[in-house]
């Protein structure tokens, strides 16, 4: 078969695509600061040691984590039109899905993050007359953070690839924006091809970066 | 919200009557018959996924930590090529495009490419925990094997592997968990697994918490029944003082 790329120019990227690229990055952006916030909560909840806390946590991150996540978009799609009484955008509900989705596997590296620190830096915390609230603020999650930075970024990647699920539920991302134009110009291996080629560009060079930044963050103790 | 409304499993999927006993009778099928033998669907190309991906991740994971540049070279770009795609492209890439490109796949059934997505998409990344694996191991090991006058093959089927294979197992455990959960991909294409009956069945019968809830338990189910058979197998190669043994 010859591939013929001549219908493709920069108006029909902008047209088409650009929405859809847009959308990921904002879905994917959200979700992770999100989840970032919502999954730190929930990582506190499960070292608080507090039985009433730990609980309600852990069911709720090994439940999100054993199901498909298409699964789950389709699941949000179904029931928060139900529970707030009137329809939602697919686009809504997926940067929901993902924000309370991946807070369950940012809890999980941040919990691993905060326990990579050493118990006498908490120890040190309330040795100075800090309370758990300032020593956590102050001392652990600053560099639980830190430790953490590099897995934290390879889950942004994985939470930019998986954006492409929502198209389960219509939704316009990158995906759907090269499916949309493959399908008006009748060229969709044309447009598969260079859709793949695109995600894998901005995956690429994401990891490479997350592999540099690893070297220099690293703590040396 | 509305009440919970069960019988919609044994409902007839073409007339929509309720069928007693909730299996079809002489070719018609309820939905409950339907979900079965989704449940099936996603079980086989789990399966065959996670079997094609082992075999090419432990082959490509070797490669990785040869003293061969080529080899090596292959690895790498097997594993970042097949890492930095999302699933679901990959699964478009196997359906729409690849057959176009190379006329022989058109034969083949969505079911049989979404196992090729599938499994070259995890291959990468068992290919990734073997090389750890192998490469976790002390170095002294490898040249222990070669002072011996051990080939580099026979230095890895002897010395390396058998350990190596075991220090592998608990990840490789997520994997196949993992394996299960991204079979649902699989909807893009039409192949008739869980999420595809999940999609369709909600549409035909509105009852889509019922349906959703049947299907998120048989994943939970299928997560767990992985689990524990992973653990056995683990159990069951376990060499006492050894990497992984107690």
């Amino acid at each position: 078969m010859h591939l013929d790329y001549s219908f493709l120019d920069a108006s029909v990227l902008s047209s088409f695509v650009l929405k859809g690229l847009i959308f990921s990055t904002q879905l994917t952006l959200v979700a992770t600061l999100a989840g970032i916030a919502l999954g730190t909560v929930l990582a506190l909840m499960r070292l608080s040691g507090k039985t009433w806390l730990v609980m309600p946590a852990a069911a709720y991150v090994n439940t999100m984590r054993s199901i498909p996540l298409v699964m789950v978009i389709l699941w949000f799609f179904l029931l928060i039109p139900l529970l707030i009484g009137q329809p939602m955008g697919a686009e809504l509900s997926a940067v929901i899905t993902f924000t309370v989705f991946e807070a369950a596997y940012f809890s999980e590296i941040m919990r691993a993050g905060i326990q990579s620190v050493p118990k006498g830096q908490v120890n040190a915390g309330y040795a100075v007359g800090m309370t758990y609230g300032q020593t956590m603020q102050l001392i652990v999650l600053p560099q639980a953070f830190r430790n953490m930075l590099p897995v934290l970024m390879t889950q942004t990647i994985i939470l930019f690839q998986d954006t492409s699920l929502v198209y389960a539920i219509g939704a316009y991302d990158l995906l759907k924006g090269f499916e949309v134009a493959g399908k008006n110009f009748n060229r969709p291996v044309e447009m598969y091809l260079l859709a793949t080629a695109v995600y894998f560009a901005i995956c690429f060079s994401l990891s490479m970066l997350v592999r540099r930044l690893q070297k220099k963050i690293a703590i040396i103790r | 919200m509305s009440t919970w409304d069960w019988q919609v499993f044994c409902k007839d999927t073409i007339e929509g009557e309720i069928q007693p006993g909730c299996f079809g009778k002489g070719g018609d099928i309820t939905y409950l018959d339907w979900l079965l033998s989704a449940w099936g669907w996603t079980l086989s190309v789990s399966l065959l996924a996670l079997l094609l991906a082992l075999v090419l991740g432990a082959l490509i994971g070797i490669f990785r930590t040869t003293p061969s540049k080529t080899l090596v070279a292959i690895g790498n770009v097997w594993t970042e090529l097949f890492r930095n795609i999302p699933l679901l492209v990959q699964v478009v890439l196997w359906y729409h495009v690849l057959p176009a490109l190379i006329p022989p796949l058109k034969s083949l059934p969505s079911f049989v490419l979404v196992v090729f997505a599938l499994g070259f998409f995890t291959s990468a990344r068992i290919a990734e925990q073997v090389r750890a694996g192998i490469q976790s191991l002390p170095k002294g090991q490898r040249y222990a094997g070669l002072a011996m006058g051990l080939t580099l093959p026979q230095t890895y089927r002897y010395v390396l592997l058998p350990v190596a294979f075991r220090v592998v197992i608990p990840p490789l455990t997520s994997e196949s968990m993992g394996i299960i959960k991204n079979s649902a991909v699989a909807f893009a294409v039409s192949v008739s697994e869980l999420t595809m009956f999940a999609m369709q069945a909600q549409e035909e019968t509105s009852r889509g918490i019922e349906v959703y809830l049947a299907v998120t338990a048989l994943y939970f189910v299928s997560a767990i029944v992985v689990n524990r058979i992973a653990i056995f197998i683990e159990h069951k190669v376990q060499v006492p003082g050894m990497a992984g043994g107690h």
